[in-house]
């Protein structure tokens, strides 16, 4: 279970590919290198596409789980390029 | 060669040459101009299709990519002023299309049908909540998405460049894959 403490919350509960990873990539523009952006989704494909979307902006996935049938993501802010 | 510098790489072991190469090789990828770049090329006219090139480049933009997409033959519906209007889907010849009651082909093909396979369509979109092609376009150009005409299949298809949303650029083959030459993703729909 997740032990860390968000800066910011994204929820894109009942958002469809690609508007999670669209609004997170907004979103976290506005953060800290190192400050935590908690996303809540609904859409079974961010399981696949918020680890990947991670990577490839030099993000860091902290953790995820499932809770009360939603997808919450912990995503901490990387050095900006 | 100056005199200095074989002094100075004669000092080295053989290590210390591969740890620089490998430093130098390192440094050269960070600078790659295509790392960061995609290209799509979207060539289908019907609404069932006009959504992968918008998803691709609007979650490649989201994850840092430069991202263009080249808009030819009836990929340019797409991008039109109309499309609304223009971009239908046809269950005729789509056995893959799903339906709400088995429907046999002739039926398909009868007058309306189209109209009824792009409602049904759209309602089953929305209802989803799958983003509309509005709001694609509308997120792809938040983005920088750089939309980009094929000139010649607008010269023959009769079209203008006033013809088409806001922000489209305009270009040819030469363009696109000078496009593509510094993408390392390159798809074709």
């Amino acid at each position: 279970m997740a032990e860390y403490t968000e800066d910011k919350l994204l929820d894109a509960s009942g958002l469809l590919c690609p508007m999670p990873v669209v609004k997170a990539g907004k979103v976290i523009r506005d953060l800290e290198e190192g400050q935590i952006l908690k996303i809540i989704a609904t859409d079974r494909g961010a399981i696949a596409d918020f680890p990947a979307w991670a990577d490839d902006t030099g993000n860091e996935l902290l953790e995820w789980h499932e809770e009360d049938g939603k997808l919450v993501f912990y995503i901490k802010k990387g050095e900006e390029d | 060669m100056a005199e200095t510098d074989i002094v100075q790489t004669g000092n080295l072991t053989e290590e210390r040459i591969r740890e620089i190469i490998r430093e130098e090789i390192t440094r050269a990828f960070k600078k790659d101009p295509a790392k960061k770049q995609g290209m799509l090329i979207a060539s289908k006219g019907t609404l069932d299709w006009a959504y992968p090139p918008l998803i691709l480049a609007t979650a490649g933009a989201a994850a840092g990519l430069d991202m263009s997409i080249f808009f030819t033959f009836y990929g340019l519906n797409i991008i039109h002023k109309d499309f609304k209007k223009k971009l239908k889907v046809s269950p005729v010849a789509n056995p893959g299309m799903p339906m709400p009651v088995p429907m046999p082909d002739i039926v398909t093909a009868l007058p309306g049908m189209t109209g009824f396979a792009t409602g049904m369509m759209k309602g089953m979109f929305s209802k989803k909540g799958v983003a509309t092609i509005e709001e694609l376009i509308d997120v792809a150009r938040e983005l920088e998405v750089r939309l980009i005409a094929c000139q010649m299949t607008m010269d023959v298809f009769g079209y203008d460049q006033s013809d088409f949303i806001e922000g489209v650029e305009f270009g040819g083959a030469a363009a696109a894959l000078s496009d593509a030459r510094k993408s390392h993703l390159t798809l074709f729909i």
